[in-house]
């Protein structure tokens, strides 16, 4: 049996451990909640590390479509990286899929001479690392966009509709509205 | 395979991983992003609080006064006696944890102390070793035995966690909705909150506001010729949208009304549409029916962020509002669209500053309705009034010009956890526009998951924080959106039109955030006004356009 | 291991022996079955009331009810009268709801996607149901104690007792509240354990009126259905306390005396401890209170004057400014002082 077929054949288990191990990133208290509560709008988390593991572990058997992959790839980075995780932390979850995959197929692997294919597959979960490593640092930019520049979203924008803008902050050098922090 | 390392394993050790062991053990570790900046002197200086200086919280010195242990010891005592709520919630809790997971904080961030019920042991803590026997006589066996019944001293690192975790709280009150005995975590933040400013601990997001609030009667500080500025510049909008030159009273004497509303919607947009709304709503009431509805810009202010601060700044902040309806001599006042605001107005103005007696109990002279509801207080919010005019069929309405718009609505936590205006806004939605969408039952009415920005965390440099806590609620909006095709949140709250485009804007950037007087005053036919082919943001109404080509 | 637990544990244990061996010492019997039950007594009801006069003593300076439901406002909008009450009737039903039934707790509707966007609800209320069946179990348990202290028994005890063993199985016939009691108890307990959030959450104060409590249960079912205690002898004895009159039956047997210890333990403790909950409730001021905010007046007894910034204050600092732009002003600008544009600030 190619690797292939025998992942796809054990697809529930992996998927399942997978997802174990990835909440566990999370404080043990968190983890338990985060697996146990199936309501998705109380647990926004699991329901978009479920959905998205499942359907990125799907992608990884087929050609890796580039688009598909960033479609359950990004909710995931995008939650992780507004926590409290440090950026290897943040995309760490991918790599445990080797680990996830090793585990369950050891047997076979050692049986059915299957490490060539292990590598390649392997390689392509490194991908799933790349790409979630831009998608990290598209999160983080856009924080950093939104953080420098929200007040000038609202209400410099609108105080440049009216043409107020310099009429307000050089006004009062002593209290300052916060727009520049 | 046994050499290949572990990921986990090895990212675990260049990691902090929290101990699972009880959370006191686990020290506060105040991190970038999610903590917000240190209250700059100036702020408290102006309004007369104690301890202003520079710091950050990111010091290892905050430079505290010497003795303020003693100082918040003393305060909480105080308070104790003071306040029944948190006395009570202090003795009764019973750590169920039916609260755990209803925090938006929580559920966004997964970090535990965010669990209602840890925040609240955050002050149970000391309260068990500083105010009861227990604890007390706990305290001879040790530290060990006084730990195993949760008590523990005062030190600067609980006093840092306190102050870390008090502003991760918007006082949404959601977990209370959950409590088998309502301890409501919102007054345990604002008595948290209260305490801290007792030694000059405060963020800048809540202390500027208040100064500002204090000296020009809003939040942002803006003086009254820039109020009426950007009023102006209103007026010529609407102009530009509807052909119609609407004149706006500022502090008229003897108007009809007095009309107050969060200054965020003049000067910030999404908001400023909003104000627009509003606007145009006025001078259709004025003109068709000859209602005087006057703005003011000394109480040009409807949030209080005195609220976030103490229950005297909330006070000295409130004040402006009977202080103004007095001075000016109208009848009753109006409340625009806000959230804090309305618990502020509906379960703390008329105690605090009240009795209104120098105004009428509140009738609307169109329709001759008597706000039953609001005689004491004598202040009605915008959408009674609004949903009021629309049932006795005197507002002109076209709601097809909202027809480009698919919209939810978002309740903000504190008109419905602390008030109750449910079916207000929605039936004002339902009239003027065709396409309205709910989202799922738990995460609406009085289980309505907040922005994540409210009780003055709506800062920038804490980003990471606002966007965890916005997640439940956009994971809702999300899922109309993909399911209705929803495209519009609309609020009752300048703090949500404040804080949704951004957050929208890194979770569900398909989808725009507006007030519910928006979408009325896209559907309200002005007399005499020309053929709308825009909304009031300037976009072209699809269909419109074309019988104009014409 | 979890020192929250075990120091609970390790303390039931020892109170456990302390009164099992204790009743066996002279006079142990005289301690432990009429010096210690009285003391306890007078512990729980000095303790409980003094705690509501505690609470009771700090004012509710404002009104600030939980509102879960829509609000009473316009007279065709129908207002949820139950969980955003604007009558004490309505709160009363708030109350009773929440009291008797767990309304919050039960509150936790869940729901989730199957099947891609198909809404399903999920019975996820194991918290709600076994805290409601441990507290009226313990209740029912309670009830039926009366027969000890009562001659003759009144009769609603004797019903509750015949409808409580209707299962009619062993002898004496088993009596399904003791056993759903210790049932429910094991359940709060390993939840507890076994949940990593709420051993997060969980003190020592937590887990030791569950071992309490379960001792109890577990020493009262001992007596009942396996060393088969004297009833006679212990309705003797507990009606001797009951009336006053103490004096000790002998042959109970020291089980007894470790059921009435823990039952003793539990009463001091009461009012010391969480459980206080049940007088807190009460008074729960989220709970308790009506949302007529708006309609009637709350009397905050401490309120203060506070300083504001007046309205002539904002204007002599603005008024240029304002005439400027046509705001109108109260005083002209030609009137304006340099006294008053530092005017003292006033007090109310």
């Amino acid at each position: 049996m190619s690797l292939n077929n025998l992942l796809a054949q054990r697809k529930t288990a992996i998927i399942k451990n997978w997802f174990t191990l990835a909440v566990e990133t999370y404080p043990p208290d968190t983890a338990s909640f985060l697996k146990k509560q199936k309501d998705p709008f109380a647990n926004p988390v699991g329901r978009t590390v479920s959905l998205g593991l499942e359907g990125l572990f799907n992608e990884l058997l087929k050609e890796m479509d580039y688009e598909i992959i960033t479609s359950f790839l990004d909710p995931i980075i995008r939650i992780r990286a507004i926590q409290n995780f440090s950026p290897a932390h943040a995309v760490s979850f991918i790599f445990l899929l080797k680990k996830v995959i090793r585990e369950n197929i050891k047997k076979e692997a050692l049986e059915e001479q299957l490490f060539n294919e292990l590598l390649l597959f392997e390689s392509k979960i490194d991908q799933l690392v790349m790409i979630a490593f831009n998608l990290y640092m598209q999160c983080k930019e856009k924080i950093y966009d939104l953080k420098a520049n929200e007040m000038r979203n609202s209400t410099y924008k609108a105080f440049k509709r009216a043409g107020l803008v310099r009429d307000w902050p050089v006004d009062e050098p002593d209290i300052k509205p916060n727009i520049n922090e | 395979m046994k050499e290949l390392p572990n990921p986990d394993e090895f990212l675990s050790k260049i990691d902090h991983k929290p101990s699972p062991t009880g959370w006191m053990d686990t020290p506060v570790e105040i991190r970038r992003g999610i903590a917000c900046h240190a209250a700059k002197p100036d702020r408290l200086e102006y309004v007369g609080f104690p301890n202003p200086r520079d710091w950050s919280c990111f010091d290892e010195d905050w430079q505290l006064p010497e003795n303020w242990q003693e100082i918040l010891h003393k305060g909480f005592k105080e308070r104790l006696d003071r306040f029944r709520s948190v006395k009570i919630f202090m003795d009764i809790c019973v750590r169920c944890g039916a609260c755990a997971d209803k925090c938006h904080f929580f559920i966004g961030s997964g970090d535990p102390k965010n669990m209602p019920v840890v925040r609240a042991e955050l002050l149970r803590s000391v309260y068990r070793n500083d105010f009861t026997t227990a604890g007390k006589i706990l305290g001879l066996f040790g530290k060990k035995a006084k730990k195993a019944y949760g008590a523990r001293e005062l030190t600067l690192d609980v006093l840092k966690e306190w102050w870390y975790y008090f502003f991760q709280c918007t006082e949404c009150r959601r977990c209370s909705v959950f409590c088998p005995y309502g301890i409501d975590t919102a007054e345990i933040t604002i008595f948290g909150r209260e305490l801290l400013n007792l030694i000059g601990l405060n963020i800048d997001w809540v202390a500027a506001p208040v100064a500002f609030c204090y000296r020009t009667g809003n939040h942002l500080g803006i003086q009254p010729h820039a109020y009426k500025d950007m009023m102006d510049f209103f007026t010529d909008e609407i102009e530009e949208v509807c052909g119609i030159r609407v004149k706006p009273h500022f502090m008229k004497k003897k108007a009809d009304i007095l009309f107050i509303t969060p200054s965020g919607d003049v000067f910030a947009d999404p908001g400023t549409f909003t104000c627009m709304g509003y606007m145009m709503l006025f001078h259709f009431l004025q003109e068709k029916y000859g209602l005087e509805i006057t703005w003011s810009t000394y109480a040009s202010e409807g949030g209080n962020f005195g609220f976030f601060t103490s229950h005297e700044m909330m006070k000295r902040l409130n004040a402006k509002m009977y202080a103004e309806a007095k001075r000016l001599g109208v009848k009753w006042i109006l409340g625009g669209e806000c959230g804090h605001m309305w618990r502020v107005v509906h379960q703390y103005m008329d105690t605090m500053n009240g009795p209104a007696d120098f105004l009428e109990e509140p009738v609307n002279p169109i329709t001759g309705t008597k706000f039953e509801n609001a005689r004491s207080t004598k202040m009605v919010h915008i959408c009674e009034f609004v949903a009021d005019l629309i049932k006795h069929g005197k507002l002109d309405l076209d709601p097809s010009r909202n027809d480009h718009l698919k919209v939810t609505f978002h309740d903000s936590c504190n008109p419905a956890r602390g008030m109750g205006l449910l079916e207000e806004p929605r039936y004002v939605i339902k009239n003027v526009c065709n396409h309205f969408y709910e989202m799922p039952a738990n995460t609406i009415r009085e289980q309505t998951f907040c922005c994540g920005s409210g009780a003055g965390l709506n800062a920038g440099e804490n980003m990471e924080l606002r966007m965890q806590g916005a997640l439940p609620r956009l994971n809702a909006v999300k899922y109309v959106h993909e399911k209705h095709g929803v495209n519009m949140l609309s609020c009752v709250c300048a703090i949500d039109r404040a804080a949704f485009p951004t957050a929208l804007e890194y979770w569900l950037p398909e989808v725009d955030n507006c007030g519910v007087h928006e979408l009325v005053a896209n559907a309200l036919i002005l007399p005499g006004e020309k053929k709308r082919t825009v909304d009031l943001r300037n976009e072209p109404l699809p269909g419109m356009e074309d019988e104009d080509d014409e | 291991m979890n020192i929250s637990y075990m120091y609970s544990l390790i303390a039931v244990i020892v109170l456990f022996l302390l009164a099992y061996v204790g009743a066996m010492l002279p006079g142990g019997e005289v301690f432990f079955g009429i010096i210690i039950p009285y003391l306890a007594l007078i512990i729980f009801i000095l303790g409980f009331i003094n705690r509501i006069i505690d609470w009771a003593r700090s004012p509710v300076p404002f009104r600030i009810p939980t509102t879960c439901g829509q609000e009473k406002s316009l007279p065709w909008i129908k207002p949820n009268s139950i969980d955003n009450p604007t009558t004490t009737g309505g709160v009363i039903i708030r109350m009773f709801l929440e009291v008797v039934f767990f309304r919050s707790l039960f509150r936790n509707t869940k729901m989730a996607l199957k099947e891609g966007d198909k809404l399903s609800y999920e019975w996820e209320k194991w918290l709600w149901l076994f805290s409601l069946a441990f507290h009226w179990t313990f209740f029912v348990v309670l009830f039926r104690h009366l027969r000890f202290f009562t001659e003759p028994v009144p009769a609603l005890v004797e019903v509750v007792a015949k409808l409580d063993g209707f299962l009619q199985i062993g002898l004496p016939e088993l009596r399904i509240s003791g056993v759903v009691l210790l049932g429910a108890l094991i359940f709060l307990f390993l939840r507890r354990i076994y949940i990593p959030q709420m051993r997060f959450i969980s003190l020592a104060s937590d887990y030791f009126p569950l071992f309490l409590i379960i001792g109890i249960a577990f020493t009262g079912i001992l007596m009942r259905y396996f060393t088969k205690v004297d009833i006679v002898g212990v309705k003797e004895f507990t009606m001797s306390l009951a009336t006053f009159k103490p004096h000790i039956t002998q042959g109970i047997g020291s089980i007894f005396y470790v059921h009435l210890f823990f039952v003793s333990v539990l009463l001091a403790y009461f009012p010391f401890s969480k459980l206080m909950h049940l007088g807190g409730i009460f008074m729960s001021p989220t709970r308790n209170m009506v949302n007529n905010n708006r309609f009637k007046r709350h009397i905050n007894p401490w309120n203060y004057p506070v300083e504001v910034h007046t309205y002539e204050q904002y204007e002599d600092e603005f008024r240029e400014k304002m005439v400027g732009v046509g705001l109108p002003v109260v005083k002209p600008l030609a009137a304006k002082t340099p006294e008053e544009a530092k005017e003292p600030e006033e007090k109310e």
